[in-house]
């Protein structure tokens, strides 16, 4: 179980794909223009990841060490043709939004960076929840990114949601402030650079936050214990 | 011992090979129709928007030709024009055309011309322009492309056939000029051809590729 918990916190992230590992940037900084540009490459990047590592794990005791690579790259490139397959029979129109970068998750870093990093050595039901965690960690990124450049650039939220979730959700776009001339700095690559900037800033604030703050409380136990002792004498 | 290793690890990969792409085949069999269906619905819509229903009585999206001209439908790939007519009447055309100067890439459009080759309006299926700047050609984005609706034509010479910038009477973006100065030449060039190919166009016997396949699926499609 411990197990588990260690994924899930290394996947989302101690070791985030796009925030740490900073891996799979060119999908990532190219769609996330708006939220569900963001979640829909998130899905199907978490649908491969999830695919592969099971795949990968299941074979990992006969395939060569030798031929490995060329295996895993069949593997991933298989699971990507597929995952394209559906979401342009049945999301078709976000697969037109999401155009070419379906097909680059192929070349997501992350994909095969987890297949031969932890998938290749480990049994089939913790690479699958690895695989799982590490796409939700990219997802969640590509998501708030999404997020902040649709805020800034359009003055919406969740727009295009019925391409992806079906019909009833075009009532879910907020306005959050009416423009016609958008910030374009935002919606272009450049904006998502420097958005992927403060994020990984903002990551580092949180995580100095907690380092500081897990130092502390082990300061104030040792003097406690100081008082304690000083007591006992 | 070379030929030996070679052997094994290659029949290892072709294994390999043969599932995935076994895989991969089962999936496109089982979403091909879909894929297809979908891509004839969109069309199906467009051309709906082109040419209201009311104007013709054939279905427009199984009366249709296939045509190639480099120079005026913007590359030598075949392209289809459907057929508007009412009763024995031919009432307008809708053209698939490219336009290969965009800005980043060709884009792909549809024109629909009138029986005396003015415009009936465009619209733009597929592009890869900047977002915020040169997409506002597609109708999702800005309705720009409205501006093509019902506007005269008289022939190559047409000076009002280009952007503002040029002379013409249609807007350029504030920042790109040449996205829309792209879409407007591709737009006229499709008119120049239907007017040189009326005849033509109107008299070949329905020959597009795909007709057989999208009667059934137009028969699908007018199920939903």
């Amino acid at each position: 179980m411990n197990e588990y918990k260690d994924l899930s916190l290394q996947g989302i992230w101690k070791n985030n794909p796009a925030l740490v590992q900073l891996l799979g940037l060119c999908p990532l900084l190219a769609v996330t223009a708006t939220v569900i540009n963001g979640l829909g490459l998130g899905i199907a990047t978490t649908l491969v990841l999830l695919g592969s590592n099971i795949t990968v794990s299941l074979v990992r005791n006969f395939v060569p060490n030798e031929i490995r690579i060329p295996i895993f790259v069949m593997v991933i490139a298989a699971f990507v043709t597929i995952v394209q397959l559906l979401m342009n029979a049945f999301t078709f129109e976000l697969y037109q939004a999401l155009g070419i970068f379906i097909p680059l998750i192929v070349t997501n870093c992350a994909i095969i960076g987890r297949a031969e990093a932890y998938a290749s050595k480990n049994p089939v039901q913790l690479a699958a929840f690895d695989g799982l965690m590490m796409g939700l960690g990219f997802t969640l990124i590509l998501v708030v990114l999404g997020a902040m450049r649709e805020l800034l650039g359009y003055g919406t939220l969740l727009t295009g949601a019925d391409l992806l979730l079906g019909d009833w959700a075009a009532e879910l776009t907020i306005v959050v402030f009416q423009t016609d001339s958008p910030f374009l700095i935002a919606i272009l690559p450049p904006g998502a650079f420097l958005g992927m900037g403060l994020l990984i800033a903002f990551k580092n604030v949180i995580d100095k936050w907690i380092e500081k703050r897990m130092a502390s409380e082990k300061a104030n136990k040792v003097v406690e214990r100081a008082r304690v002792t000083g007591t006992d004498i | 011992m070379i030929a030996k290793y070679m052997g094994k690890n290659g029949g290892i990969l072709a294994a390999f090979a043969l599932v995935t792409t076994g895989l991969i085949a089962l999936t496109f069999n089982g979403t091909e129709e879909r894929i297809r269906a979908a891509q004839e619905k969109q069309l199906l819509s467009v051309l709906n928007d082109l040419v209201p229903e009311s104007a013709h009585s054939n279905e427009l999206h199984l009366d249709c030709i296939s045509v190639a001209d480099q120079s005026l439908l913007g590359n030598a790939a075949p392209k289809r024009i459907f057929r508007a007519r009412d009763g024995e009447n031919n009432v307008a055309a809708v053209i698939e055309a490219s336009a290969p100067d965009g800005y980043s890439g060709a884009i792909k459009l549809v024109v629909a011309a009138d029986i005396n080759g003015n415009s009936l309006g465009a619209r733009v299926v597929e592009h890869k322009e900047t977002p915020g700047l040169g997409d506002k050609v597609d109708i999702r984005v800005d309705d720009w492309i409205l501006s093509f609706n019902d506007v005269p034509f008289s022939g190559p010479e047409d000076k009002r056939w280009q952007v503002k910038k040029d002379g013409g009477q249609f807007d350029q973006f504030t920042g790109a000029t040449i996205t829309p100065r792209a879409v407007v030449n591709a737009v006229k060039n499709a008119l120049v051809f239907f007017n040189e190919n009326q005849t033509m166009i109107f008299d070949t016997p329905s020959n597009c590729e795909s007709a057989g396949r999208s009667q059934n699926l137009g028969g699908e499609l007018r199920d939903e």
